[in-house]
This record gives C-alpha cells, structure tokens and sequence, in this order.
C-alpha cells in the first residue's frame, strides 16, 4: 500500500530552491533511507512531510504531498503530526523528567488517566528498547540519560503517540557505534508496525537498514531503487560516485 | 612572549579600574545611607504617624502608600506586559509594522519618569476623572513599568531554545499548548526577574506620582483606591526641601526604608533566578 504520493514538489527558502522537482511514493512498512551529501534537501524534504518548514516564514512550496490519498495541506496540522512523527538530528528531550517526556504528546490530546498514561510510557519504553535501563529513573530529568538513551527516549515519545509513520532525520548523527546499533535494531522493529523515511549521512546505514534508497543530490531527487540495487548496480553514475565515495 | 603578557596585564588593569569605578560610588553611597539612617530605625518610626510637621513620628503612611501603588502597578502591568510579550514574540509576524512596535517599546523605557508623570496627570487624573489617586498613581506607574516588563519577557521567551517548540509542535501539540506547556514555564524566571526589577523601580520614582497620587501630608491611611496617599520618595523629597528644619536622622532614615524595600526586591529577584537556574535542565 503507497503511505506517501509526492509530485512535482519543490520547495523555496526566500529565493534558494532547496528542493527541485522531486516525485516519489512511499510504500507502507518499508524503511526509505534517504543519502546524499549536505545541503541537498534532504532534511528539507522530510521536514515537508509533517509541514515542520511551515514554521519557517521565507519557505514555499509546489507540488502535492498526498498522506493515504489526501492532500497533507488539507489535513488539521495537529492531526497530521500525530500521523506522521518525528525523532530529530540531535537528542531533543523537552525539559521535563523521563516519563512526561513519553507522556507529553498523550497528554496534550487531553489524556489525563494516570493508569493509560503509564501503560502507554511502559509500552512504548519497551518498543524503543529503553525499558530496562530507565524503569526506575522515570521520574529523573530526561537531561541525566545518556546521549544514546536520550535518543531511543525520543523514539518512545514518538511511538506514544501513535503515528502511522516516523521520519528519522540523521537519528544516529551524534551517536557512538554501540548506540547506533540500537537505534537501528529498534528503528527495523518498528517496520511491521511503523513506515519509516531515514535521512542519513551515513551511506552505510542506509545500507543496513534501507528497504529502498533515494539519493538526493543539489535539491533533486537523482535515483530511487532498491537498496541492493543502489548498492551494487545503481542505474545513475552520480549515485554510484557518491556511494563509492568519489564526493559528499 | 613577555609582551603580550605585559600588554594583558594593562588591560585587566584598565578593565579592573572601570569595575572599581562603578562599584565605589555604589557602595558609598548605600554606607552612608546606612551610617546616617540606621540610628533612625526604631517601631515607632515604622509605625507611626508622621508628627510635629513631619519633623517627629514615623513614616508608616508613606510605606504603605508605596506598597499599595508598587502591587497597584504590578496588578495592572504584568497581565498586559506578559501577554503583549507572548504575542510579539511568539505569534506576529516579523514585518516592518511589528519591527517598529518592538522599537517603540524598548524607546518608552527610555522615556523620562516625569513625561510619564505628565501623561497620567492628562490622562487618568483629568480626562478619565480618576482625580489624584492611588488608582492614577498605580496606572501611571504601570505603564512606566511595562516596557521593562515586556522587554524582559520578550528576551526570556526567546531564550527557550527554538528546538523545544519544534519538538512539541511535532508531537502534535498546538501552538498556544506549545507555549503553555513548554515556553512558558521554562521564561518564568526571566519574566519574574524583568517584573521585580520593574517593581524596584516603581517604588523609588518620583516624578510619575507627583501629580497623580502623592499627597504632601496625610496623618491617615488610604482608605479606598480612589483616595490619595503618601509615598516615600515623594515623601523624603518633601522632608528633604520643603520642610525646614528636619532632623538629619528622620531624612537619611526614610532613605534607608526606601533602599532597603528597593535592594529587599531586587534580592528577591536574585533569589528566584538562581533558585530556576539551579533547576534549569538544559
């Protein structure tokens, strides 16, 4: 089932086209790695699909980005990014302790039972692998976690709310090998459950974890395939350039 | 290597002569009020009456005059303050007409205290019928307060780092649950502190209650918000130059209320930063 339709999007910071032309469909359950050096609108590109650059004055777009068939501008903004959830570049816990962090989103929907607040913490904790090592810290700021923890609590906080699917903008940026590891481990559980878009700097975890690749270079969109595929035989010679580490 | 040293060490030395030159005649300043005041501080000057022409008795009037126009001005201005704030930073748009509003208001901080005296005399005593009151008084003082107030807030609203919005605002929260949840709780020292320091500055000014509110001499206390009162710096103007023949002790003892209620705020100020900044989690 296609999650994601995009056609003909492009996208303008003030006079900057960061995003040119660029159509796609993002399938349900799959993991979509995005690669591509710095600057060529990646970010930019999914922080289109829960209208996260709407905050930003200069930004306007064309094109259409359809969420299950329905055009995303159509949709309450609030409804949307409960839908479409974010974990961000760097560890971004809110200043609060670690369980009103997983709760904050249910909580902002009018949640107030205690008892379904934490289940859902608990729950959610488990699915981002964190469980374990903070079930007796969750009343402890979510700033005395370590980097790596701070990040599946990210994750947790983004599953609380339900979301059909999660954009992963450079998760593992800023984290050791170990702790990347287990960001990836949870990001292919959450598969069966979630669709995921991956942005990433790190050529070879798109390897490890991408079901399909896009390669984005200079603001378009130059190759989608499968990720095998973009790995051993990509039909774009930029693509296989930058896979093999000729730039980027 | 030895010159770049010598040259450094001119330059603390510089920097440190500058400290000092602003430290000594603050601290001079509060020594003296202190050394001539204190001997005054006694319950009956606190609590009485002022006597024989101001010249005996206490000064209890005037505090509570400048504590009813200090939480008068305070009721008035924080609310608008606040909210003007929240809305200049966090909902307008940044165009030349809000550009030129943010101007306008750090300039008014600027203004001087008896322009704004003048402005509550036309504005509140006579066009709105307030008469001389602590209700003119409190607005007046009010209004000189605010942009302090909403300057302050304005800079501990936007010092909540940009990231926090984008990840509530991600997690499907509204913009105004943005603000309640995560902004505002996490600018209230800032805000507190711009608003104390406001209140400081409320109960020592002259000039913007001299038409408004200050009564020259009145043995009993404010009964309704419509009456006029005592304040103290209206008050040690009063006994300073209008009144011969005022024993020293009486002038530098009003001073030294008026100080320490200033410095008492200011500290609370202090306080409160460093009690949120300990808590701060980010």
């Amino acid at each position: 089932m296609v999650k994601f339709e995009i056609h003909d999007l492009n996208i303008w910071f003030g006079s900057v086209h960061a995003v040119k032309e660029v159509n796609v469909e993002i399938q349900s359950n799959e993991i979509l790695s995005i690669i591509g050096p710095s600057n060529s609108g990646k970010t930019t590109f999914l922080r289109t699909l829960n209208r996260l650059n709407d905050l930003n004055t200069s930004y306007k777009m064309t094109g259409a980005v359809e969420l299950e068939r329905e055009n995303i501008c159509g949709i309450d903004i609030e409804i949307l990014r409960r839908k479409v959830g974010m974990v961000f570049a760097l560890p971004l816990p809110l200043p609060l302790s670690v369980f009103d962090n997983v709760a904050y989103g249910l909580r902002m929907q009018g949640e107030r039972r205690k008892k379904r607040l934490e289940e859902k913490v608990e729950e959610v904790l488990q699915r981002a692998y964190l469980w374990e090592e903070v079930k007796d810290r969750l009343s402890e700021s979510a700033f005395k976690l370590s980097g790596g923890q701070q990040q599946r609590l990210c994750i947790a906080r983004t599953l609380a709310v339900e979301p059909d699917v999660v954009l992963f903008d450079e998760p593992c940026s800023g984290l050791d090998p170990i702790s990347t590891a287990k960001v990836e481990e949870a990001m292919l559980k959450l598969k069966q459950k979630y669709t995921i878009v991956l942005v990433t700097n790190n050529v070879k975890q798109a390897a490890r974890v991408g079901d399909r690749t896009a390669f984005f270079l200079n603001g378009e969109l130059i190759e989608t395939n499968g990720t095998d595929k973009i790995f051993t035989a990509p039909d774009d010679k930029r693509t296989n350039d930058y896979i093999i580490g000729k730039f980027g | 290597m030895k010159r770049p040293h010598r040259t450094q060490k001119i330059a603390f030395l510089f920097l440190f002569l500058a400290t000092l030159l602003i430290i000594v005649p603050v601290g001079l300043i509060v020594v003296v009020i202190i050394w001539k005041g204190l001997p005054a501080i006694n319950w009956q000057f606190l609590s009485d009456i002022p006597r024989q022409g101001m010249r005996a008795g206490g000064i209890f009037p005037a505090i509570i005059g400048t504590i009813y126009l200090v939480t008068g001005a305070i009721v008035f201005a924080l609310p608008i303050g606040l909210l003007s704030a929240i809305y200049l930073s966090e909902y307008s748009n940044d165009n030349l007409l809000t550009r030129l509003i943010k101007l306008s208001i750090v300039n008014l901080a600027g203004v001087p205290s008896v322009v704004y005296g003048l402005f509550g005399l036309a504005l509140f005593v006579v066009f709105f019928k307030f008469g001389a009151s602590i209700l003119s008084g409190s607005l007046t003082l009010g209004i000189m307060i605010l942009p302090i107030i909403i300057t302050a807030s304005r800079e501990a609203l936007e010092s909540v780092p940009y990231s926090f919005r984008e990840v509530s605002l991600s997690l499907g929260a509204s913009k105004w649950q943005t603000i309640r949840h995560i902004v505002l709780p996490n600018a209230i020292p800032g805000i507190l502190t711009g608003t104390i320091l406001g209140l400081g500055r409320a109960a020592g000014e002259t000039a913007p209650i001299l038409f408004t509110v200050a009564a020259f001499y009145l043995p009993q206390l404010p009964k309704s918000i419509f009456d006029q009162a005592m304040a103290l710096p209206y008050h040690l103007y009063v006994i300073s130059t209008q009144v011969p023949n005022v024993d020293e002790k009486i002038r530098y003892g009003t001073a030294f209320v008026l100080l320490t209620l200033v410095l008492f705020m200011n500290l609370v100020a202090i306080i409160i930063r460093y009690k949120f900044r300990k808590k701060k989690k980010w």
